[in-house]
Order: structure tokens, then sequence, then C-alpha cells
């Protein structure tokens, strides 16, 4: 274990060195990215501008959960580049390599690359959360600061899960991963807003089966101590984040059942 | 104890075949048709410690579905696989830890990396303890004459300097057992020869296994001890390059190089070839003695020069393909 940890730090330091062979390409990249997403926000808060409130939340609520889930997935989309790619390394015949070397071909996928540019989501999506935070006055405390942190950690963990689980459909097909990105993206839109707005049906999928709620909704009830109209009980306020790490565990073994198949089918 | 034991290895893929037009790519969302290829029809070998093999083969034979499931990344259908004592697809990692793979048409290093980092990471991924990596390194360096590549990104390296570095590569963890696929592939003449005295070298010093796929009948020629020929998914000739070339002919040819340009008649031998004062001779040693036929010639026509030769070999495989047609 310390050896994979060790050997990922490696990966992801020579990752860092490539990408930065190319430096004038990654800071441009990175200040589009963050352009692109902070369009995303101007959109939400020219809404607000006219509508006030949703539900009783109003911009500033809202910008933490954008805040919140936007860095989640900045962490998550840099971290899983490998497995984004990785249906054109199954076409090329790359993926062969990995299997010749002696190590989980997650692993070597996860160390594929970190992407950079990544960082401009996650600079924007700081903003976002440092003034919604500084809007709503709140009152920070260990608790809260924890919470935040494995908000963050288990979101990304369920953003790395969903991508695990794209990829593994590259095994079968290469065609319609559009279907996957509905959950990445979607998921990211999703949780922007709070999940009472949404229909009862929408709430359950991603509260049970794509547990998007466990790492935004529930969490930021209990940082922004507000009440919880859906009655979810108090505790699961604090703990739901950590319920991600069991989807990428889950990811994981699906990603294995794909490699199995892979190796029977050789495509 | 053999290094590779396989018996009766099959495998077999699923094909989905596609119906042309809009229409077609539209039906084949929902419903498939497949057909069934036989890339390994019950193929079987046993390899010794040391061995350098050919392993020959028109493409689509079955050679890359081989070295695929010899090398753990493919599971057979059916049939038995053993190297170094085990089998390659239940135990993945042990085993390629064990042995070298080096694609020609393909790199294992990072393209991005210079090419000393590569190794570094080889280190990491291989867990080679520092000790053994440096020396191992160090060798390689030397005798592939890397020092002036180390510090180039992979991505502006020649083709044969690629090679070089990726047969280093492969060597980092010191496997004992070496499958090269096409490893000459697409370089020059100077890179030919470097990679294959390395790889005679190699075989000879350090008792690796090697077992080498290619189109090149001058790599066999100079480095095989034993060579397989795989055609459709079997088996077609295994044993030393000699016994290859008397299963399909004896024949040889004699080449005389003439005073004048008249014509040779002989009743043991055919003229196949006329090239000024060159002619190009065919016979059966079976049927008349080299020496005696030399003779024969050299009393009928004042002769300057004269060789006898192999056929060919790669007329010989074409020769063994058509056979098995």
């Amino acid at each position: 274990m310390t050896n994979a940890l060790r050997l990922y730090m490696h990966y992801l330091s020579q990752s860092i060195r490539s990408q930065m062979q190319y430096r004038a390409s990654f800071i441009m990249l990175s200040f589009g990215h963050f352009l692109v997403t902070g369009i995303e926000f101007l959109a939400i808060a020219s809404l607000f501008a006219r509508f006030k409130h949703i539900q009783g939340w109003a911009l500033p609520e809202v910008a933490f959960l954008y805040g919140l889930i936007n860095i989640s997935f900045a962490f998550a989309d840099a971290a899983s580049r490998g497995f984004d790619i990785f249906g054109t390394m199954v076409k090329s015949g790359d993926f062969d390599r990995l299997l010749l070397r002696p190590r989980s071909t997650a692993l070597q996928l996860a160390g594929h690359e970190l992407t950079l540019r990544r960082i401009g989501r996650l600079v924007q999506g700081l903003i976002v959360f440092s003034w919604a935070s500084y809007t709503l006055d709140i009152a920070w405390s260990v608790p809260k600061i924890y919470l935040v942190f494995i908000a963050i950690f288990g979101g990304a963990c369920l953003f790395i899960g969903l991508m695990i689980i794209q990829a593994t459909i590259a095994f079968w097909t290469t065609e319609s991963l559009e279907l996957m990105n509905t959950m990445t993206y979607g998921g990211v839109e999703t949780a922007q807003y709070p999940l009472p707005i949404y229909r009862t049906y929408f709430r359950k999928f991603f509260t049970y089966i794509v547990p998007l709620a466990c790492v935004n909704y529930l969490p930021s009830l209990a940082i922004l101590e507000r009440g919880d109209p859906l009655g979810f009980p108090v505790v699961l306020q604090w703990v739901a984040p950590l319920i991600c790490i069991i989807f990428l565990i889950v990811a994981l073994q699906i990603w294995k059942i794909g490699v199995r198949h892979y190796r029977s089918t050789g495509s | 104890m053999p290094h590779i034991i396989v018996e009766n290895l099959v495998k077999t893929f699923q094909i989905a075949q596609r119906q042309p037009g809009v229409w077609g790519a539209l039906r084949g969302v929902m419903h498939r048709n497949y057909r069934q290829i036989t890339a390994l029809d019950g193929i079987s070998f046993t390899i010794e410690p040391g061995e350098l093999i050919g392993y020959i083969g028109p493409n689509g034979a079955g050679k890359s579905t081989t070295v695929k499931v010899l090398s753990g990344i493919l599971v057979p259908d059916s049939g038995r696989c053993e190297i170094l004592g085990r089998v390659p697809w239940k135990e993945r990692i042990a085993h390629v830890a064990q042995i070298g793979v080096v694609f020609g048409q393909r790199t294992q290093l990072w393209w991005d990396l210079p090419v000393i980092e590569s190794f570094d990471l080889l280190r990491d991924i291989y867990r080679v303890d520092h000790h053994q990596y440096a020396q191992t390194r160090d060798e390689m360096i030397a005798i592939l004459n890397l020092e002036s590549l180390l510090d180039i990104p992979v991505r502006q390296l020649s083709l044969g300097q690629r090679m070089r570095c990726d047969l280093a590569a492969a060597l980092i963890h010191r496997p004992s057992i070496l499958f090269l696929d096409e490893p000459t592939i697409g370089l020059d003449v100077v890179s030919k020869l470097a990679v294959r005295d390395f790889i005679k070298r190699l075989n000879q010093e350090r008792d690796v296994t090697v077992i080498l796929t290619t189109h090149d009948m001058d790599d066999i020629e100079a480095l095989c001890t034993r060579v397989m020929v795989i055609g459709q998914g079997q088996i077609l000739s295994d044993g030393p390059l000699e016994n290859l070339r008397a299963r399909v002919t004896t024949e040889r040819r004699l080449i005389v190089d003439l005073e004048g340009t008249e014509d040779i008649t002989d009743p043991d031998a055919s003229v196949v070839l006329r090239d000024g004062h060159r002619v190009h001779l065919t016979f059966d040693p079976d049927r008349v003695a080299t020496a005696d036929l030399i003779a024969r010639i050299t009393a009928q026509h004042p002769v300057r020069d004269l060789f006898v030769e192999n056929t060919p070999i790669e007329e010989i495989i074409s020769r063994l393909y058509a056979e098995n047609r």
C-alpha cells in the first residue's frame, strides 16, 4: 500500500514535469477553464437577480453548494484523466502495455496524468465558495471545517468512481458514453441547486444510487444550520460524505469485472 | 525444467459484423451478428532456458495472440500454459514481473519524459532495489550506448535510438524471458545490426530466453537456433532452421560466373536465371553430389567464379504457407 502510494506520487511528479514543458499552453488552458466555469456561475447569479429565492435558498446559499461541488469535481477531474482517455487507449492497444506491468491497472491509469489545467475550475470554485462563506457569515468551528474537508473528499471519490464506471463501459462499447456524462457534468449541475426543488424519483436517484446529495446537500445543511424539509436524520449530515468512499470501492470492483472481460475477449 | 510449456492452446475471438450503410449501423446497435475467428487452434511447444527462438508467420496467423497469452494479457479458451512454473493469466502480476516485452511498433517509455526518468519510473513500477537498479541501468547504458540519449524526451528520439532505449527499459528488472515483437521493424541497417548484436549478447552472456517474432528473415538467420512457424493458428513447423529448409525443400542453388555467355546444360541441374555472365542453377543434392556437379560444369565451361547457396528463407516460408492453405 505505501509502495503503491509512493509509485503514485512518482507518477504525479513526472506528470507535472511533462506538463510544465508546455508552460504557455498550461497557463492559457487554465485561464480558459476558469472563464468557462465562471460563466456558469454568472448564469446562476443572473437567475437569482430575477427570482431572489428558490424554495427559501438565496444566492449565497446556492453559491455555497456550487462552490463545494465544483471544488470536488475539479480535484476528481484532474485526477481521473487516465480513465477519461481510456476509450482511445483500448482502441489503440495501449492498454495492453499496462497489463504487462506488475501493478494494478487502476493504479497505473490513476497515475497517467494529474491534469493541472483543472486548476481553473478549482480556483473559480474556491472564489465562489469563499464569497458565499463570507456573505453568509458562517460560524466556523472544528466540526464544520472537518465536514467541508470530508465533503470535498467524498465528492472527489464519487466523481472519480463515476469516471471509472464510465471508463469500464469502454470495455464493451466505444460508443454512447454520453450517458455517463449526464452523471458527471450533469451531477455537478444538479448539485448546484438544493435537493428539495427536484422531483422525488430524481432526488432518490441522486441520494441512493449516485449519492450526490451525501457530499453536497446534506453536509451543507449542517454547515449552514438549516432545517431539512426532506427529513433525513441529522447524524447523516455529518457522516454522509464517507458513503462515497464505498461508492468508489464499488466502482473499482466493477472496473475489475471490465478488465476480466477484456482479457477473455481481447477487445 | 523447461521455461515455457504450452499444450493445446486454443483461443477464439468473436468479431461483430457490421452491416453496411447508416441503416446497418443503426441495426447493429440493436442486434449484432458475430463471426467466430480461431486465432489459436491447439498449439503446443516447450522452450528450454537460454533458447533463442524465431516465431514467424504471416499477419493474422496468431503470432501476437500467442505473445498476448504467454505474457498474461489474454486468457485462452482452453489449453495449458506454464511459464517459470506459473500460469500467466492466473497470476498476472507475479508473472509479468519475470518477463520483458518489447513491441517494435509501440514504445513503453513515457513520451514527454527524458529517457532516464522513464527508467526511474520503471524501477518503482517493478520494485527493483536501488543497488541492483543502478547496476543494471549502467550496464545497459554502456552496452547500448545510450549515454548521450538519457536527457532527451522520448518523442525526440529517432526510431533506432528509441528501440535501443526500449530494449534497456524492458530489462531494468532483469527478466529471464524476453518477448520481442518485430524489434527491427523500420530500422536502418546500422540500428538493425546493433539491435541484433544486443539480442545475441543478451542470450549468450546472460542466458535470457528470447522469443522473437519478426518478418525480417535476416533476423532469423542471424539469431535463431530454432524456428517455429505458425499459420492459421497452428504450428506448421518447429525445429532448427536447417530442418525447416530440409522439410520444405532439399533444393540448393549453384551460381556460376562464366567467362563467356554460353548456355549450361546438365541432366541434374536446371537453369532458373541468366544474367549476363552469371547463371543460377538449382539442383537436388540427394540426386547429385555438389562436388560432382561442380566438377562436371567446370570441365565443360571456363568458369571465373562459383558458389553454392541455400534456398532463400523467404521462399521456404512461402512454400510452407502454400502447402498448408
